[in-house]
């Protein structure tokens, strides 16, 4: 069973928001909501600036999975981390946990009151069956299930954001960076999916983040 | 413990997409990609079944329509030049599912953000389109019926064209349309029996294809957004693609992870400049300096090409006395360019051969942007960079299909490919619209069928300028725009003055356009809005920028009572009295048949408007692309080699075309008939493929020789195989016949090619024994690197009208003033006089440019929610320096205020990205007027998600000097805490 990993390239990638809006698009995800941010670090500064698109990084340990009270998160074989909207209770112990900001929670209601969490599913959907309407209607569309891989990944303007398997993408990664002779340190890999010590998670050559 | 409550099934489907869609860009994978099978995009089964949607939209939406029909339409994004192509999920008849195209070999599935959103247009719920006919009575809008609508405008326009002749309309049309539509639009314009039409590209590129044009033959791209995979070397200037055209730069970083070097020269460190191995800042306004300087050092070093200069460039040696006074010292004292940065930047430039040169509007947009244009082409002639794969001069156009309307469309100085205005070109054309030309005369005022219209450019001043200093009979007295936004155009504060005084205008957009606000902003009634359809609600075919043509299908149908562009032109044109000529219906034929549209009403069919369009363009080579052709294309992408664009093979299934050795989408010049099956021109000019593979030389459009020097190129200088094997001249009947190729004619060829030349054969004959005998039609000639007709042969530095450096305007001074040019008196030196010291005064340097997420004038992208999310107001980038000096703080409201008398409000967004001496302002918003919201005067439910101040409310005067392109990147402002 493939380790369905994301990895963005911030030698490529170039801000252009792509994966942002192909994500809303795809999940008609609400104003206010985003499963999927780009950030730029050291805008404007001249030979300083990165940009890179960050969402859930699905980890191997995830945190949001080891805080959440009512246990409401899952993996699903392809190492996704997926959770259950029935049993979320929306009080963003996640959104404390997880090193990526992840967690959404939607501003419904008055004095802006949270909703129950929202995040990336890799378009992976919920615990609904799959490509039903309740499913798609809490999580979005489930393109795995289809037999696609993450809109945002799908649709990167510049193949910056990889998305799929975590062996595959290594291999990408590291063939750009043997071309290159530089940059291999992966902003967030070593986070989200450890150091490559066995196991699943092969961080790509150089890994340091 | 992991729970693992669910499998996600399978993931070799999904690992196959991931290969596919990064195949082409990654070396290794490259050749798999013709082998792998395609999904997602046949309508089989299995495809349909993983697409069926669960949008809840649709569902409501398609309540009346059979259940369950599922189809997918291949169209290509609408928002830029790259031309990215997608597929469009429709469920019974409702646009659900956007799915990546990762066969096209121009974007490989990928989008950047306006691309991914683009689904938007077709959902109906809370939808800022402009839904029905509306007029504007006392001061408000109200909803009408198109008979009425249709009926009051042609009426009024037949009056003011009783009143005041044909010229008192100006028809600004749209280069979004697509070929057929603005081709349509070019000849509804005429028809009418006015040279007063216009549309972006004026304000886009003209300057590079009157300067390129007139350089060495065509003024496009000379190669592809993928041929940049092969190049050593890009050299960005005044092109901010991470932004503008964000899949380009994967082809650029594909070459630069190759070893090619990426320099990026602009007043802005852009998210471009960031992925560059060096970031050059220079002035804007300064583009010839920095490129004279690199031309200096390469003269000084003697890395030029000389066996390529002496046999395909004229006036080289006139350049070399100009270029000696851009020694590095001054490059640095104007241009602002280090003297070490400046010798490193061209050895790179000259030493990483082919290298290649991109520029867009931050060339263009110059009161001298045909001659720094000019000298881009100069530099790359030099280096021998022209007509090489790896080379060239990689101009990006902007609008999705701004190239094609330049070609074809309504523009105020030429019919459709370039033929201008001629009494022969008139004969040519109506002969081929089959259209009397003693009728067409008629519809024009005397003495004004030959004279260019104005330009969209300066509409204002043919309202508001005195009657006696214009060169036409009457003021204008209406406007149509035809898909345009008012705000992409300078001057802002006359320009409301100039809709004030407007006795007609008349909006046709999906979306009512800032035209809408700003007149009711200004006037109580004579305004009429017209919903037109997008280009998903139709079909067509438009070309992107390197020159491909790609065919959209149409996606839906027009939503709300929008009506397609060419069913709104049909309808104008029966009412005003030219019905039938626009589809050419005349002695018992029609050139252009009818087809049922929206309601069941007639339309142009546009495959037929196409065909006709091939039956007339010669000149650029729109003759052999046919629809067969062009869908043919479509359905096959995946035969198409990303590198060279070249299908190795392949048949298609519907119709057993033959694929092979077509470039995609047919770029043009595809000589010939589609018969003949010319391939079309990946690299112009390029003398290492034959003719008919798609090779070329340089036009010879300016005569054998100039003052005793030979304007034809040299011996053993010609395209591969050509039987002919030095200069030659472009070819007519008495050439044919003196070389004994007339012979090689059919009787009907010959017929048909007496008495013509290769762009008024209508029999395609003269184009095709021509390359039958590898000889290009239009002859065999050098560039000019002195272009003798334009203001400055040689181009030369000239400071801005509004220049910040007092010390430098008596040395580089602008031009004269002109008295009638495009019809109207044109200001330069006196400007630059009167305003000399007005830097004290406006002490920082104005220029605009784009966002990623926005288009244009930015009213249907701020209507995307999606997008308008992204960026919620306007700002201006001002340099940590300049804003502590006046006590602003980031994301602070701040009035920047310009020599015009305007002030605008926006939000100070400080950051180095800018120099201390330069202000940016993105120039995509509208819906604000010096402070305020305009909500109240859109339509109600129209008005776009965002809205912020316009940039051009503030830009000042200045044109160029040769096409009247606005000066919009160099311009003064202050800037004070709100």
């Amino acid at each position: 069973m493939a380790r369905m990993k994301f990895l963005c390239d911030a030698e490529r990638c170039i801000e252009c928001n792509g994966c942002v809006t192909a994500c809303k698009q795809e999940h008609e995800v609400p104003w206010g909501v985003n499963r999927r941010r780009v950030v730029t670090i050291n805008d404007g500064v001249i030979g300083a600036e990165k940009s890179i698109s960050v969402a859930c990084m699905h980890c191997s340990d995830a945190p949001c999975m080891a805080v959440c009270p009512v246990d409401c998160f899952y993996r699903t074989d392809d190492g996704v981390v997926l959770h259950d909207k029935d049993l979320c209770i929306g009080c963003g112990y996640c959104f404390y946990a997880c090193p990526f900001g992840a967690p959404q929670f939607p501003q419904a209601g008055a004095f802006g009151l949270r909703g129950k969490m929202d995040k990336c599913t890799f378009c992976a959907g919920g615990p609904e069956a799959d490509k039903s309407e309740a499913e798609f209607k809490k999580y979005g569309r489930n393109r795995l299930a289809e037999g696609k891989l993450p809109a945002c990944a799908e649709m990167c303007s510049t193949k910056a954001l990889l998305g799929g398997d975590g062996d595959v993408i290594a291999d990408i990664y590291r063939e750009r960076v043997t071309r290159r002779g530089k940059g291999s340190e992966v902003w967030g890999w070593g986070t989200a999916y450890g150091q490559g010590k066995g196991g699943s998670a092969p961080a790509p050559a150089g890994a340091k983040s | 413990m992991l729970l693992t409550r669910k499998s996600a099934g399978g993931a070799v489907a999904p690992q196959s997409r991931l290969t596919r869609s990064l195949s082409g860009v990654l070396g290794k994978t490259i050749d798999r990609r013709t082998f792998l099978k395609r999904s997602g995009v046949s309508v089989g089964a299995g495809a349909v079944a993983t697409q069926l949607p669960f949008n809840m939209l649709g569902k409501a939406e398609a309540a009346d329509a059979p259940a369950g029909k599922v189809e997918v339409k291949r169209t290509v994004c609408t928002h830029c030049s790259v031309g990215c192509s997608l597929d469009a999920v429709v469920e019974n008849g409702v646009w659900v599912r956007h799915e990546p195209v990762f066969d096209s070999p121009i974007n490989l599935g990928s989008h950047c953000a306006k691309g991914a959103s683009i689904r938007e247009h077709g959902i109906t719920a809370d939808s800022h389109r402009l839904k029905y006919p509306m007029k504007l009575e006392n001061g408000k809008y109200k909803r009408i019926s198109w008979d009425v609508a249709l009926d009051e405008i042609s009426k009024k326009m037949l009056q003011i064209k009783k009143e005041s002749g044909p010229d008192a309309l100006f028809l600004v049309g749209s280069s979004k349309h697509n070929n057929e539509q603005s081709y349509l639009l070019c000849k509804w314009a005429r028809l009418w029996g006015s040279n007063n039409t216009d549309h972006q590209a004026r304000i886009c590129h003209s300057t590079t294809v009157a300067g390129v044009a007139n350089t060495w033959g065509y003024g496009a791209m000379t190669n592809s957004y993928n041929d940049m995979q092969n190049t050593k070397c890009a050299l960005y200037i005044g092109s901010n693609a991470a932004e503008a055209h964000p899949v380009s730069v994967m082809h650029m970083l594909h070459a630069k992870e190759n070893g090619a070097k990426m320099i990026v020269v602009d007043p802005r460190f852009t998210r471009t400049a960031a992925k560059a191995d060096e970031y050059v800042r220079i002035r804007s306004g300064t583009d010839i300096p920095f490129l004279f300087g690199i031309l200096h050092q390469v003269f000084a070093n003697g890395w030029e090409d000389k066996k390529y200069i002496n046999d395909r460039v004229y006036g080289m040696d006139k350049v070399r006395e100009e270029v000696k006074q851009w020694t590095p010292e001054e490059v640095e004292r104007v241009a602002g360019v280090p003297q070490e940065q400046l010798k490193r930047v061209a050895e790179t430039f000259a030493k990483n051969r082919p290298s290649t040169l991109v520029w867009c509007m931050g060339q263009t947009q110059h009161s001298i942007g045909n001659a720094m244009v000019r000298a881009s082409c100069i530099l790359q002639l030099a280096l021998g960079n022209i007509g090489v794969s790896g080379g060239g001069a990689n101009i990006f156009r902007g609008h999705d299909n701004v190239q094609g309307a330049t070609d074809i469309g309504p523009n105020p100085d030429s019919l459709p490919g370039y033929y201008g205005l001629a009494p022969g070109a008139f004969a040519h054309w109506a002969k081929v619209w089959n259209v009397d030309l003693e009728w067409l005369k008629k519809q024009y005022a005397p003495g004004m069928m030959a004279k260019s219209g104005m330009t969209v450019s300066r509409w204002i001043d043919g309202v508001l300028e005195k009657n006696e200093n214009i060169d036409q009979d009457s003021n204008l007295r209406a406007m149509i725009f035809w898909g345009h936004s008012p705000n992409s155009q300078s001057r802002g504060l006359e320009m409301v003055e100039a809709m004030k005084r407007l006795d007609l205008t008349v909006v046709i957009d999906p979306y009512p356009s800032a035209t809408a606000a700003m007149s009711a902003m200004v006037r109580k009634d004579g305004v009429y809005l017209l919903p037109a359809a997008t280009q998903l609600e139709t079909s067509g075919s438009c070309t992107a920028s390197n020159r491909s043509l790609q065919w959209r299908e149409k996606v839906i149908d027009p939503l709300f009572e929008a009506r397609t562009d060419q069913m709104i032109m049909y309808q104008l044109a029966q009412k005003l009295g030219f019905g039938d000529q626009l589809v050419g219906k005349k002695d018992g034929k029609q050139s252009i048949k009818l087809v049922k549209g929206k309601g069941g009403m007639d339309e142009p069919e546009m495959e037929d408007t196409l065909r006709e369009v091939n039956r007339g363009a010669w000149t650029i080579g729109y003759t052999g692309q046919s629809p067969e052709r062009l869908k043919a294309h479509m359905r096959n992408m995946h035969v198409f080699d990303v590198k060279t664009l070249r299908a190795k093979g392949g048949v298609d299934k519907e119709t057993g075309y033959d694929l092979t050795g077509d470039y995609f989408g047919l770029p043009w010049p595809c000589y010939g008939t589609a018969a003949i099956k010319h391939p079309g021109s990946p690299n112009l000019y390029d003398t290492s493929k034959s003719m008919m593979d798609g090779g070329g030389n340089f036009r010879a459009n300016f005569g054998v020789e100039k003052d005793g020097v030979n304007l034809l190129a040299e011996d053993g200088s010609h395209s591969k195989g050509a039987e002919i094997t030095t200069g030659y001249p472009e070819f007519d009947h008495v050439l044919m016949k003196k070389l004994g190729w007339w012979d090689d004619l059919t009787e009907e060829e010959k017929a048909a090619a007496e008495g013509k030349n290769w762009k008024t054969d209508l029999s395609g004959g003269i184009q095709r024994v021509t390359m039958k005998h590898g000889c290009h039609p239009w002859g065999n000639a050098k560039a000019r690197a002195v272009v003798w007709n334009f203001p400055d042969g040689v181009p030369k530095h000239r400071e801005p009208l509004y220049s910040p450096r007092a010390d430098l305007v008596d040395k580089y001074p602008t031009h004269d003033d002109k008295k009638a040019f495009w019809r109207l008196p044109t200001l330069f030196k006196s400007v630059q006089q009167k305003n000399k010291d007005i830097g004290k005064q406006f002490p920082m340097i104005l220029t605009s440019g784009r966002l990623v997420e926005y288009e244009g004038g930015g009213e249907e992208t701020r209507s995307n929610p999606w997008l308008a999310e992204l960026q919620q107001d306007n700002f201006v980038e001002i340099n940590p320096k300049a804003a502590a000096d006046r006590g602003i703080r980031n994301g602070e409201y701040v009035w920047v205020s310009t020599p015009s008398g305007a002030k605008i409000k926006v939000k100070a967004l400080v950051t180095e990205r800018v120099g201390a001496d330069t202000c940016f302002i993105p120039f995509h918003f509208s819906g604000w007027w010096q402070g305020q919201d305009m909500l109240a005067f859109y339509p109600e439910g129209a008005a776009p998600i965002v809205r912020g101040e316009a940039v051009n409310t503030a830009t000042t005067y200045g044109y160029d000097s040769v096409t009247m392109m606005q000066e919009t990147k160099t311009t003064l402002c202050q800037v004070a805490k709100a």
